[in-house]
């Protein structure tokens, strides 16, 4: 059963010490570097290009796509500009644990990624974004840049490359919108975390109004196994038009949640297989899956009917969901859908940056709504009212977080419409809440 | 050919099934305003950049220009015209109008709906758009919705408070505090609903340019401490008018109701001041509703030698008296304040009445090379003959200012300065001591000069590779380098050499049309040179009179220097700050004053005064809302406007001085503003050779720098003690505290920290301030000329003075 996972960010996780520079080396790190520093940076793109990796922050844009936007032609005044190489290490998403557990346990795969990925598109300084309540793993990069520049891997003239590279590790202040890339570079260069008017894009007046190119961590860190393996290794892995592995990370109601790493197609039914299975209930017996996250509480939630869709960005999209992250939450059938998205809701209420109406206003309605149909309060009229507030919303927002706060309500609506009915009948929510907590797992009733 | 260029510039679409053809760049939002279609919006200004954050605005596109259709609504705000665009607004998309009712309705959660006693209900855009773009009903109240409440309202500065529960986040007065004012001094604070706009900790927004937040508020949020409360906008009667208090002839619109002024507000002219204007130009009303305004002529009783009501024919005859029996030995000291019809009253009065040419506008140091720089080089300029204009400042490469802080002296100019500079990097250099937070918000550099030496630093400017000055530049002027002798010269001369022009910029909304209507020795009304024969000729046979005085008369410093010695024994007095004359010279005033005493002195206020109090007869006149006028500005831009009260009370210059003269039997001709316009243009101006440059050479010495001595730099701020700005304790609340500025060598010598008391003393006398640092020049000190309460002219000495600095206990 385990020959359908491909460890090749995770691979190492389990080693002792994983991140430290030598324990890298040694298992091969930083070869991929040497290898890249010998190539022309235009045959980098076009090996990224070519491996069709394509963003793991969410919205899945062809990674050597974005890079090949960055203008080079020094005589024009974009490109005679300084270029910048920012990752997206913001991870906030509820349900998405990928990045932080990968710089937690490997953060020099990250270092070198960004090393060849800032040479590729020809950036003399990068900067990492880790979200700010991650302190532990903030250190931990720190130290591998650190690591980095005393081994020579960073600094001025690279290894005899004659390529200089400066990495600033940059921590953020604790917002949710600073996974919102424009509002990253808003909060990099000192500014409040709200998101910025496209045009102009990133590529062309990014941070400090110069090209700049922000991938999440995951792309990165894929990056030198791509140079390292070559890029037809990487396309013979996953799905026609997603190509290669990424990190799913299961949590939830599964006997052992956890990040797995595997080809982009597997489906959700070889997941939960691969973790164990859905939790044992609490009077001893196997519990069903209910209703699942294929990438996060942004993504339209999907039912057992949809356990075999292959979660590459094709299949999920079709399923009227999106890959997003990977991040699985499995619920059982003690879970509560309505409690669950009004959880949901409250997090994008708190997170709203402010700056557009519909995400600021909207949330704000939506869990007041929400809360009064948990209570049994509301009406049936409420369901289409709230429906009527995500249409408002979705398509409206000032950046793609305002769409994400409606999609747990409308793909909840769409599969449990039932459910929300049942507590207005009952006066209130029909579920036990204590029966979907952890603790409910192992010997509740006893 | 020039068809072909125009044709491409502009860009053909569709909205609502109507073709409209824009210049490139246009947003959709303003394109559609082309077709009578208004797209409701919050957050869009045309003058502000961009935004997007409201999100009221939005349409279909199903066709963006490429056959491709946007798939969602999107915002016209943020959306530049394209070729064969099609755009669906609320008029003819159901998406679109569902889409604005969607944002409406949010607008409308956290909104507390008070307007029955919000001061915007009535002229809000949010309940107005909310009528014609929202729900009629409010699902949110109907589900039993909680709104955020906050406690109201909070002071951001002594005039501004802010209802944050009104405000809708649009981040229109923090976008323009940053983007047109400079002064970031508010900015969002938190996020979600709890977004707010806030200030930063014992920050206060002391911006000079604050009031216009208010005026750009969509909502009811941002109100001013001295309109919160006082009237509804249906009860208001709203006139046009020009701004009374600078020369920037800025379009404001003044509101009143029973008889008062409640308020103003920015007029929006393209031209001159967009649609902004300075808060002293907003909020200073109140000064001619202070318990001194003067109701009722007075004549001093003969018998009890005190002053009485008297009727208007009375202080007619014993006004017209008093001026025969001094003959001819009369001055004329007008102001600034007047209309450019009160001054060609006053003009023509000096000369046809009086016999005089006695007269001079200027009540502030002044010189004769002045008198000719003005002669020569400024009067009958306007916009479309060559002078320069707001548009110049905006497409300057260069610009020079010297003698003018226009921050302080003139806002509409600091405004547009700081527009180019942002636009295109507009170079501005200022030829000053000081490098002052104003300059640097127009991205300007200090050429440091010592006060008394500007002469010389201007002349050297034309060899500075650095300023090249050209063609493209721009000289600024100020009436206080008319303080130092060869300043105005050098800069004349500076514009002959370099081919830039020249503009002169005075700081009180008369002065310019004092000078174009000849309230100087030196000029008669159009510009006419007095000591051109052919001149006087021309003016005496429009006027019908049989001559025209024909010697230069006194300027202001001649004609009291005459009143002390008994040269002249009448005065005509108006719109002049007793303590600015009084501190003239810096001489004693208690000799002029007992001069005043004895001469016949005729008083023309609209509250009493130092001058009213020693007058044999004093006449109420109308303050600018009381009567129509014109004001010239700095431009030589005619700027006309209606009378907004009707108040019989008082009269306009014209008015008295006609009565005056028609008792004399030597009528001027004209008794109301119109009439008088209308002989202005008669008249017209002088079409003969002007007057000669002035070539006066500077002496280019400073008296400082010996034995620790300091040269003061000072002028007078935006917010002052002026008495115009009577009666809005708010506004002068906001005025700048006032320091000693010096440099960090000069303030390394006196030994105390930053913030403490320092003692400045010089010939009149001795202050004492706290101390800052900032860019002076070496061997000058910078302390504010008229702040309130602690007036550096009066107290300490005029700027050039040289002055010491102490600090330590005194």
């Amino acid at each position: 059963m385990t020959d359908v996972l491909t460890p090749v960010l995770t691979a190492d996780w389990g080693t002792p010490e994983s991140w430290k520079l030598n324990v890298y080396e040694a298992a091969g790190g930083y070869g991929a570097l040497k290898k890249a520093l010998g190539m022309a940076p235009d045959d980098i793109i076009t090996a990224v290009k070519d491996s069709g990796l394509r963003g793991r922050g969410g919205a899945g844009f062809p990674t050597g796509m974005k890079w090949s936007f960055i203008p080079q032609d020094a005589s024009t005044e974009a490109g005679g500009k300084p270029k910048y190489l920012v990752v997206n290490a913001d991870e906030s998403e509820p349900g998405t644990c990928k990045d932080i557990p990968l710089m937690m346990a490997t953060p020099h795969t990250l270092v070198e990624g960004v090393i060849i990925s800032s040479y590729a598109i020809r950036a003399n300084t990068a900067f990492i974004y880790i979200r700010g309540e991650v302190l532990h793993v903030i250190r931990r990069v720190q130290a591998a840049v650190s690591e980095a520049y005393l081994a020579g891997h960073l600094g001025k003239n690279i290894h005899g490359s004659g390529y200089d590279l400066d990495v600033v590790v940059h921590a953020g202040a604790g917002a949710y919108i600073c996974g919102e890339e424009t509002a990253l570079l808003e909060g990099l260069e000192g500014r409040r975390g709200q998101p910025r008017l496209r045009p102009p894009f990133p590529a062309v007046a990014g941070l400090y109004a110069s090209p700049t190119v922000i991938n999440n961590v995951e792309s990165i860190a894929s990056v030198p196994s791509i140079i390292g393996n070559g890029a037809a290794w990487f396309s013979s892995m996953g799905t026609e038009k997603s190509k290669g592995f990424g990190i799913f990370s299961l949590s939830g109601h599964v006997n052992v949640p956890g990040q797995y790493e595997a080809p982009l197609g597997i489906t959700l039914r070889q997941l939960i297989d691969l973790a164990g299975g859905i939790r044992t209930g609490a009077g001893g017996q196997q519990m069903g899956l209910k209703f699942w996250t294929p990438g996060g509480s942004s993504t339209p939630i999907l039912t057992q009917a949809h356990l075999d869709v292959p979660l590459d960005f094709e299949g999920v999209g079709e399923a009227g969901s999106m890959l997003g992250t990977r991040a699985l939450q499995i619920f059982d059938e003690t879970t509560c859908v309505v409690r669950a998205v009004l959880r949901w809701t409250e997090f994008y209420k708190h997170e709203s940056c402010g700056k557009c109406t519909p995400c600021r206003e909207g949330t704000w309605w939506l869990t007041q709504t929400l809360t009064r149909l948990e209570n049994g309060e509301g009406s049936a009229e409420d369901l289409d009212l709230l429906l009527d507030q995500c249409d408002n919303i979705l398509g409206r927002s000032f950046c793609a977080l305002g769409d994400g706060a409606t999609s747990p309500i409308t793909s909840s609506i769409q599969y449990f419409r039932d459910e929300y009915l049942a507590h207005l009948e009952h006066g209130g929510c029909p579920f036990d809440p204590m029966a979907s907590t952890a603790f409910a797992t192992v010997g509740a009733n006893q | 050919m020039t068809q072909e260029i125009v044709k491409s510039d502009l860009v053909t679409l569709t909205i609502d099934g109507i073709q409209v053809s824009v210049p490139a760049d246009t947003l959709v939002i303003r394109a559609a305003e082309q077709v009578g279609v208004q797209i409701p919006r919050f957050c869009d200004h045309p003058l502000l950049e961009p935004v997007g954050a409201c999100r009221q605005c939005l349409v279909d596109i199903p066709d963006a220009g490429n056959g491709r259709g946007f798939p969602k609504p999107q915002a016209s705000c943020t959306l530049p015209v394209a070729e064969g665009m099609v755009v669906h607004t609320q008029a003819t998309s159901p998406v679109a109008e569902k889409a604005q009712q969607g944002i409406m309705e949010f607008l409308l959660v956290n909104h507390p709906l008070d307007c029955p006693v919000c001061d915007k209900g009535g002229e809000c855009p949010l309940q107005n758009q909310a009528m014609s773009n929202g729900r009629g009903e409010s699902r949110f109240a109907e589900s039993g919705g909680v709104k955020r409440v906050y406690p109201k309202p909070i002071n951001i500065s002594a005039q501004v408070l802010l209802d944050r529960e009104r405000c809708v986040l649009c981040a229109r007065c923090t976008r323009f505090s940053e983007q047109i004012a400079g002064d970031p001094f508010i900015e969002l604070l938190e996020r979600g609903a709890l977004q707010q706009v806030g200030i930063y900790e014992r920050q206060p927004f002391d911006s000079y340019f604050s009031g216009n937040t208010i005026q750009i508020c969509p909502v009811g949020a941002l109100t001013s401490a001295a309109y919160r409360f006082r009237s509804r906008p249906f009860d208001l009667v709203s006139t046009p008018s020009i701004a009374d208090l600078d020369a920037c002839g800025s379009a404001i619109r003044i509101d009143h109701r029973r008889g008062k002024v409640m308020r103003r507000l920015a007029g929006n002219d393209p031209e001159v001041n967009e649609e902004w204007i300075t808060d002293k130009d907003r909020f200073a009303f109140l000064a001619p509703r202070q318990d001194d305004r003067l109701t009722h002529p007075q004549v001093r009783d003969e018998d009890t030698g005190e002053l009485r009501v008297a009727s208007w024919p009375e202080a007619f005859a014993v006004a017209a008296r008093g001026l025969k029996d001094a003959k001819k030995k009369v001055g004329l000291l007008p102001g600034g304040r007047l209309t450019a019809e009160d001054a060609y009253a006053w003009s023509k009065f000096a000369r046809v009445v009086c016999r005089t040419n006695n007269i001079d506008f200027r009540v502030r140091p002044h010189s004769a090379e002045e008198a000719a720089f003005l002669a020569s080089t400024v009067v009958l300029g306007a916009p479309g003959v060559g002078a320069v204009t707001y548009a110049d400042l905006e497409s300057a490469r260069t610009v020079v200012l010297a003698g003018l802080e226009p921050e302080d002296e003139a806002g509409a100019i600091f405004l547009r300065l700081r527009k180019a500079n942002q636009a295109h990097g507009t170079r501005i250099f200022s030829v000053s001591a000081v490098g002052t937070r104003g300059l640097a918000k127009t991205g300007g550099q200090l050429l440091p000069t010592v006060p008394g030496t500007e002469a010389s630093a201007i002349s050297a400017l034309a060899s500075d590779g650095e300023v090249a000055l050209d063609a493209g530049g721009l000289i600024l002027v100020g009436e206080r380098l008319a303080g130092v002798p060869g300043a105005l010269s050098a800069a004349a001369a500076l514009a002959a050499t370099t081919g830039a022009r020249l503009a002169w910029v005075p700081r009180r909304a008369g002065d310019r049309g004092a000078l174009e209507t000849g309230c100087l020795p030196n000029l008669l009304p159009g510009g006419r040179p007095v000591a051109d024969p052919g001149a006087r000729v021309d003016l005496a046979a429009a006027w019908g009179v049989a001559g025209i005085p024909d010697n230069e008369g006194l300027d202001t410093d001649g004609i009291l220097a005459e009143l002390r010695t008994g040269g002249l024994d009448a005065l005509v007095v108006g719109g002049v700050d007793p303590a600015d004359v009084l501190a003239l010279g810096g001489q004693s005033d208690k000799l002029l004053r007992k001069a005043l005493k004895k001469a016949f002195v005729v008083a023309l206020e609209v509250r009493s005064s130092a001058f009213t109090e020693l007058a044999d007869v004093v006449f109420p006149i109308a303050p600018s809302t009381d009567k129509a006028g014109t004001y010239v500005n700095w431009e030589g831009r005619v700027r006309s406007f209606g009378k907004v009260l009707d108040n019989p009370a008082s009269l306009p210059d014209v008015r008295v001085l006609a009565g005056i003269a028609e008792e004399r039997g030597r009528s001027i001709g004209v008794r109301t503003p119109e009439q008088a316009w209308a002989e202005m243009v008669q008249v017209g101006p002088w079409e003969g050779p002007r007057a000669a440059t002035p070539t006066v050479v500077s002496t280019g010495s400073t008296d400082g720098g010996a034995n620790g001595a300091l040269v003061l730099s000072s002028w007078k701020q935006l917010l002052d003690d002026g008495r115009m700005q009577d009666g809005d304790d708010h506004l002068r609340a906001t005025a700048r505290r006032p320091v000693v500025l010096v440099n960090q060598a000069t303030f390394d010598t006196l030994g105390v920290p930053e913030g403490d008391d320092v003692t400045l003393a010089g010939p009149l006398g001795s202050v004492r301030l706290p101390v800052a640092i900032g860019e002076v020049a070496d061997g000058v000190v910078w302390a504010p000329a008229s702040a309130p309460g602690v007036s550096i002219r009066h107290l300490v000495g005029p700027a050039g003075a040289v002055v010491t600095v102490e600090g330590g206990a005194q």
